[in-house]
């Protein structure tokens, strides 16, 4: 009886007896995310998630990646089989206004210089070590587009899935730090004060709704790798655009990305185990993620200036800044940068043009990145 | 392959086929715009 209830003592003690410092620190590093997540508001709906899971998974002998652990079980059928990253990009379709884009299309360039960071920081990261696909996980960063980068990385490098989203998700909820000094840095004051006026060219529902069949059949007929990611957003865009499926866009925008929202973070902060993301490895990723922005940002301006002394000085350089995916984060950036130099300057509906080119650009980027792959026999 | 070759491969082909697509897609917004051009909707006291 005694030697029983002793047993019985030590099972309680389990968790501490096993605790390992590298488990600490994750806790805390899950804590970390929390915190950003509900006081600093940085990408709550995800980071919250992902330092719980994070905290869950660090617990000693709670075996939630044990090979029947639920977290596991969310991993390997969402995440390795790319459900989750998929069904998020139907909602973000369906979450998505390409109006801003249909009304001033030549404004789509600068959706695709803002992703120049993606392959500047491929070169970065092969030249400090990392290995091919690998180093193409951490490239997709530069999308600044969660669900792509988790897409990617899931796919090439699911060892680094953790480290890629982190840095995805908080670089993304950074951008009105990482963007105005780059911004500032670039552009003259006579270029930061350029009015480009009101924009209002109505675009008819036919357009609207053959907008995402044309795009996808065009789009994957280029990159058929990346099929799965255009493929699903123009579906979400056209559930929106078409009018009659309003449930199931609905459902699209709303349960259906909140509830795989929820189990994604869930599952990515599951790979955040001490002994799997307390390496150098990690860190080199985290300041790659932050190259890679700043690097579209900063090819995003310099196209934005080129685009300015093409047009003879009727494009603002600081919307070139608006072409990545972070949406409409970015374009409230330049916007308030606009203001700052010219108060009567509404740069706004042009950086959401842009933004929604950057949201199209960044999945096109990626795609154009699987096929070349793909071609040259790696994937 | 070795990896500049792989990297500078991808960089390349990756950028420029990133602005192709999107350009191929600025013309087909054109197009559309052009073969579905904007209507105004008659005000309904009109339409009775």
């Amino acid at each position: 009886m005694e030697s029983a209830l002793v047993s019985g003592l030590q099972g309680l003690l389990l968790g501490f007896s096993h605790l390992e410092l590298g488990q600490v620190v994750m806790i805390l590093i899950g804590a970390l995310l929390l915190y950003l997540g509900i006081a600093k508001g940085f990408e709550p709906l995800l980071l919250l998630p992902i330092g719980f899971g994070a905290i869950l998974v660090n617990i000693p002998q709670s075996e939630l990646m044990g090979e029947e652990g639920v977290l596991r079980f969310f991993y390997e059928t969402g995440v390795l089989t790319e459900i989750f990253p998929i069904l998020i990009f139907i909602g973000i379709g369906a979450m998505t206004d390409f109006q801003p884009l249909l009304e001033n299309p030549k404004i789509i360039l600068l959706g695709a210089a803002g992703q120049f960071g993606i392959f500047l920081t491929l070169l970065l990261a092969l030249a400090v070590g990392f290995d091919k696909l690998d180093a193409v996980a951490v490239a997709i960063i530069g999308a600044c587009d969660g669900p792509t980068a988790i897409y990617v990385s899931s796919k090439y490098a699911p060892h680094l899935l953790g480290a890629v989203s982190v840095a995805a998700y908080s670089y993304m909820s950074l951008v009105p730090l990482i963007q105005p000094p780059i911004m500032r840095l670039l552009t003259t004051e006579k270029e930061k004060k350029i009015v480009m006026g009101v924009l209002k060219q109505p675009v008819s529902k036919t357009a609207k709704i053959l907008f995402p069949i044309v795009v996808t059949i065009a789009a994957s007929m280029v990159a058929p790798k990346g099929t799965p990611l255009i493929g699903m957003v123009m579906l979400g865009n056209l559930m929106r655009e078409c009018g009659v499926v309003e449930r199931l866009k609905r459902a699209s925008e709303n349960e259906i990305a909140n509830i795989v929202t929820l189990l994604l973070g869930l599952s990515i902060g599951a790979t955040m185990e001490a002994n799997k993301f307390l390496q150098r490895e990690t860190l080199i990723v985290l300041a790659l993620g932050l190259v890679a922005i700043g690097l579209d940002t900063v090819v995003g301006v310099l196209f934005g200036k080129l685009m300015c002394l093409l047009t003879g000085g009727k494009i603002n350089p600081l919307i070139g800044a608006a072409g990545i995916s972070a949406f409409p984060m970015s374009a409230r950036v330049v916007q308030v940068e606009g203001q700052r130099y010219n108060k009567k300057n509404y740069l706004l509906m042009h950086a959401m043009s842009a933004n929604a080119a950057g949201q199209i650009g960044s999945i096109i980027a990626a795609s154009v990145m699987l096929s070349v792959l793909a071609g040259m026999g790696l994937v | 392959m070795d990896i500049w070759t792989f990297g500078w491969t991808v960089a390349l082909i990756g950028m420029g086929g990133t602005m192709l697509v999107l350009w191929l897609l600025s013309l087909l917004i054109l197009a559309l715009r052009r073969l579905f051009p904007y209507k105004a909707e008659p005000p309904a006291s009109e339409k009775e």
